[in-house]
């Protein structure tokens, strides 16, 4: 469905939008909280937090400043954060690079999402370390150029290109 | 800029995922409603890092669902839904009722019938369980029982001797097969450490030869121990003898004797 379509639908705070919300964003932004709180149980309180957040506070989303999935996006790690914070968890999360979200993977195997998992862990695996490492912090962890510049020791300009490169790769994965 | 110059930069997918200052937002924004294969690019890359997420997130529960479904719906909801007639709302009422309470009277009956199949489950082992031990005492009086009919067998009385009066023990020795069953039913337990002996004996000159140790002398219920053959015996002793035998008789601890 259309973004222009779903944040209408959303306004009206109908049973379907709800829904639709749920379904097509829920496990992306769960992916999102858990790889920074990995604790399934807190990943799930935030989640309800999130999603309370995004239902009251839509008609503050600006179409001219973003994407919806964008602002949730944000939503997602402020409130994730935060909740770290209160737990006195500090940024200790951004000293360990050596964990990534292919982790995540590794135990959905162990559980429910087996056939899900094999499949894509499949093409994943195929993915550069160098890829998984920028798609991590860019993404999953929410650095900015500058800190992610930093943590791979890579130059400032280099960053953007190589996470182009990296999503373009992963691309082409997803749609051979 | 042109439109290949964004899309080759990398600042699109910095934008979805909101990386991007507010100032860049909007360049890109306005690229997008520019060119469309800007949009387009944007579109891709979106739905490339939701599919790529969703597919490293671990699993939801469907409670997990239910629960901010109640949250953000609540129960008002449902309730608005039938607010146009009361009566139709009671009869909706009432039948929800009834079949709520019909739902969990067939759950308790579930609940109930399961741990009554659990119940039976547990006896029919049991049950099972000693028709085994059953069968098994029974083939065990059986071969008993085959040995003393057995007209091939003679039954040689052993009599009680100093250390024992009251003892006594038979055996069942075939002379053709020279196979030797022992009911040891009148000695007493053995103390521990100690194990009966018996010992099949030639009479001239008195030679004893052991013919082997009646073990786990407790747990035999039928006390008839088959031993090893004896050729030619003339007599039949048994003695206590410490645990694994002796080479030859300790003959102040003869319980029984008896001549063939």
């Amino acid at each position: 469905m259309e973004q222009e379509q779903l944040v209408k639908e959303l306004l009206s705070k109908s049973n379907q939008s709800f829904t639709l919300l749920y379904d097509n964003y829920s496990k992306s932004l769960y992916a999102v909280i858990y790889n920074l709180i990995k604790n399934r149980e807190e990943a799930e309180d935030v989640l309800q937090e999130v999603f309370v957040k995004i239902w009251n506070n839509i008609d503050t989303y600006n179409e001219t400043k973003g994407r919806l999935y964008t602002w949730m996006l944000n939503i997602t790690r402020n409130t994730t954060i935060d909740k770290l914070r209160s737990k006195g968890y500090n940024n200790s999360q951004k000293n360990q690079s050596a964990d990534n979200f292919v982790y995540m993977l590794e135990d959905n195997s162990k559980t429910v999402n087996k056939i899900d998992a094999i499949g894509i862990s499949r093409f994943i695996k195929k993915l550069k370390p160098k890829c998984i490492q920028i798609i991590e912090l860019l993404f999953f962890q929410g650095y900015t150029q500058q800190e992610a510049s930093e943590e791979l020791e890579m130059p400032l300009g280099t960053v953007k290109t190589q996470n182009r490169n990296c999503m373009n790769e992963l691309r082409t994965m997803i749609n051979e | 800029m042109s439109s290949r110059e964004i899309i080759e930069s990398g600042t699109l997918e910095l934008f979805v995922f909101g990386k991007l200052t507010e100032e860049e937002n909007k360049e890109v924004i306005e690229m997008s409603k520019k060119y469309s294969e800007v949009q387009e690019e944007i579109l891709a890359i979106e739905s490339a890092i939701i599919n790529l997420s969703q597919s490293v997130s671990p699993h939801l529960s469907v409670t997990n669902y239910e629960k901010i479904r109640t949250k953000l719906l609540g129960k008002n909801d449902v309730i608005s839904i039938n607010r146009k007639s009361s009566w139709t709302n009671y009869i909706g009422w009432g039948a929800a009722a009834v079949f709520v309470i019909g739902f969990g009277l067939q759950y308790f009956k579930l609940d109930e019938s399961k741990t009554t199949i659990d119940k039976l489950a547990t006896e029919k082992s049991l049950m099972q369980e000693s028709i085994v031990d059953l069968e098994f005492e029974k083939q065990e009086a059986e071969k008993v029982l085959a040995i003393v009919r057995d007209n091939n067998n003679i039954q040689v009385a052993l009599g009680g001797q100093e250390v024992a009066p009251n003892a006594y023990a038979k055996a069942y020795y075939n002379k053709e097969t020279n196979e030797v069953y022992i009911d040891a039913s009148g000695l007493p337990n053995p103390p521990e450490g100690k194990v009966y002996q018996v010992w099949g004996l030639k009479l001239d000159p008195l030679t004893p030869q052991s013919i082997g140790l009646l073990d786990n002398f407790t747990a035999n219920n039928s006390k008839v121990f088959k031993v090893e053959k004896a050729d030619g015996a003339e007599a039949f002793g048994i003695t206590l003898e410490p645990a694994g035998g002796s080479v030859s008789p300790t003959l102040e601890q003869l319980y029984t004797l008896g001549k063939v």
